[in-house]
């Protein structure tokens, strides 16, 4: 263990998380890259993910949200397809052609501008995550792998990891007490396998891989999308200065992230932490001088003397 | 279907795999940019900077799973304890033993109710020992375990030793201990629930210690008035007014440099915590300095609106978190704001 000077220990780019957190030999930091621009919507990741972490019911509710039954993510969804209908040409492409002509239309069906965002959402493995930093229990930790894990044998459901996550992943699962999210199957990854969801994932949007591989990869791919006119697309969480020091599942968006119910500039929260315990002090400070000048002022009750002012 | 074959000049018909284009780039022969609708840049320049979306309303943040019985109540009980150990060291070195000892007791009532609610909050309470599993400065909860795990004997000592009338050597220094630990259990709170990424707590993370150390005072100084004889309460009718000024002076600074973080404060069951809790702390300030002095009856009263002011300013406070969780407004468009202004895009 190096010197705790100068290292990003809250806030800031941290090249070696793993290290960072104690593990001296480790494999590099695995994660995911979501391209959203090759997600169908098929939710193939969402049951793979309940099969193979044998995860609940998560609740059978008709939205009308699009295609989006599940609505997000909790202890009981780890993956979350959302749906964005939007009338919005994607790219080049011509919205509100009428098909009209071509065999087996629909007799009157008239063109739509519909264009229809699908994008699979999941932990993001923060290089600076809040819940394992505010655990009081030490339940949260970090991997080998530099992802974040819950030890289930060790969860007290102090809840205080679930306001502290940014992106509203992880949460309580009621029934049981305990938190519960993504854990980037951490025992698939142990045995040299991927993730389910990246394995059963038919169009390879959701990519696993080690994070520095997945970020080039990104890069390419989006500079591809530019180059054919897709302007809207864009990473989200790729960037190892952004307010959580990157996200160990990062992805390509379509629109702004706030469409996709994900937060614009997510901070983690312990950034502020040594501002907040200097602030706390102050007020310890000042209630104790006050209270001080307080009994000083009225001074004592020996020799009959009253306490009215 | 698509179906690929292996001919003599390489493999015909593969699919594109992760390299599918989209849009119109799907065409051959077509891609690349091309003049005319440029549909993505063109529509976002309609969308005016200060709006803001969200995916069908649904909150961004999980909203905390924390009861408000348990830790609502929590934060005003430790407070109580705290600075009612706090008043109570003071009122024994200054002579006021009737009042001291009401203090240290109450202080150990609040102590031993906030430790049952915050075990009772748990959703695994039997494991509730693992708390102090480890010790980490990241965490203000592991911290105020910690903190609890040393205040609460001490808080215990003090009453137990005081009533009993036993060791007063033991007694003076677990009332020195529980005083001198008290101004953390009274603060650490604020840290507790500033430290998540709800907006209302975490933007009011300057303030909120604040806010609590006067609400703390506040609560402790009407218990003394309460229940201490009313000769001995001259201190805490101090304490009570300027407790109660600072603990609404900073709430109004929050309201005021939050921004929009601040606005659940003032509306909602928030909102009617927030008014009731300014409304019986002014009662109370004002009954401790016209009629406290004077009757019995007239200090409990002010001691008892003194109490409930300070009740409410926590549920208060607690609601307030829990409607900015909720509302993915309060997360989006402070966060939309910044990435304008720093006149980039959150991402590239």
């Amino acid at each position: 263990m190096g010197s705790l000077v100068g290292r990003n220990l809250l806030a800031g780019a941290e090249p070696d998380v793993a290290a960072g957190s104690g593990h001296a030999d480790h494999p590099p930091r695995m994660g995911f890259f979501t391209d959203t621009s090759v997600c169908i919507g098929c939710k193939a990741c969402e049951v793979a993910c309940k099969e193979w972490n044998a995860i609940p019911e998560d609740g059978l509710d008709f939205t009308g949200m699009s295609y989006d039954n599940t609505q997000g993510l909790g202890a009981d969804t780890w993956r979350h397809v959302a749906f964005i209908e939007q009338n919005k040409p994607m790219g080049n492409a011509e919205p509100g052609v009428d098909h009209g002509g071509s065999p087996g239309a629909a007799s009157g069906g008239g063109g739509t501008d519909l264009r229809w965002l699908m994008a699979s959402d999941v932990c993001k493995h923060c290089t600076h995550a809040a819940c394992l930093d505010v655990c009081p229990t030490g339940s949260l930790f970090r991997t080998e792998f530099g992802t974040v894990v819950v030890q289930q044998d060790i969860c007290n459901g102090c809840g205080y990891c679930v306001p502290a996550c940014p992106y509203g992943v992880i949460d309580q699962r009621k029934e049981d007490g305990r938190v519960w999210k993504c854990t980037l199957c951490y025992d698939r990854l142990g045995a040299g396998l991927e993730p389910a969801c990246a394995k059963a994932c038919p169009t390879d949007s959701i990519q696993y891989g080690p994070l520095e591989e997945l970020r080039e990869r990104a890069a390419m791919r989006v500079e591809q999308l530019h180059d054919i006119g897709v302007e809207d697309a864009r990473l989200y969480g790729h960037d190892p200065d952004d307010g959580v020091g990157g996200d160990g599942a990062f992805f390509l968006l379509l629109d702004e992230p706030e469409v996709y119910g994900l937060p614009p500039d997510p901070v983690v929260t312990t950034r502020d932490l040594p501002s907040m315990w200097r602030n706390a002090g102050l007020a310890a400070a000042a209630l104790i001088g006050g209270l001080a000048t307080v009994f000083a002022a009225h001074g004592g009750m020996r020799g009959g003397r009253g306490g009215a002012r | 279907m698509s179906e690929s074959e292996v001919r003599r000049e390489g493999i015909a018909g593969a699919r594109p795999d992760r390299e599918a284009l989209v849009g119109r780039g799907l065409r051959p022969g077509k891609g690349g940019r091309r003049g005319g609708r440029r549909g993505g840049r063109g529509e976002k320049a309609m969308v005016p900077d200060a709006e803001f979306t969200s995916y069908y309303g649904l909150p961004i943040l999980n909203p905390p799973v924390w009861k408000a019985a348990d830790v609502a109540a929590y934060l005003f009980l430790g407070g109580l304890a705290g600075a009612g150990s706090m008043l109570a060291a003071g009122a024994q070195l200054t002579g006021r033993p009737a009042a001291a000892r009401a203090l240290k007791i109450s202080s150990l009532a609040a102590i031993a109710g906030s430790t049952a609610a915050l075990i009772h909050d748990l959703g695994r309470p039997a494991r509730f020992y693992n708390m102090l599993r480890v010790m980490k400065p990241t965490s203000p909860m592991s911290m105020g375990s910690w903190i609890l795990a040393a205040y609460g004997p001490a808080a215990g000592g003090a009453a137990v030793l005081d009533v009993a009338g036993r060791f007063p050597h033991l007694g003076r220094a677990a009332t020195a201990a529980a005083a001198a630990l008290g101004p953390a259990v009274t603060v650490y709170t604020a840290v507790l629930i500033a430290d998540t990424a709800v907006p209302a707590w975490h933007e009011g993370r300057r303030e909120l210690p604040f806010v609590f150390a006067g609400s703390a005072t506040t609560a402790a100084a009407g218990m003394a008035l309460l229940a201490a004889p009313v000769r001995e309460t001259g201190p805490m009718r101090t304490a009570a007014v300027s407790g109660a000024a600072v603990e609404l002076a900073a709430a109004k600074l929050l309201e005021w440099r939050a921004g929009l973080a601040a606005e659940p404060y003032t509306k909602g069951r928030a909102g009617r915590f927030m008014r009731a809790g300014e409304i019986l702390s002014g009662a109370g300030t004002a009954g401790s300095v016209l009629l406290a002095g004077r009757s019995r009856a007239g200090a409990a009263l002010s001691g008892a609106a003194l109490l409930a002011g300070s009740t409410c300013t926590r549920f208060g406070i607690f609601y307030a978190g829990i409607q900015s969780a909720e509302d993915p407004k309060y997360t989006v468009a402070p966060q939309r704001e910044r990435v304008t202004e720093r006149g980039t895009r959150a991402t590239s």
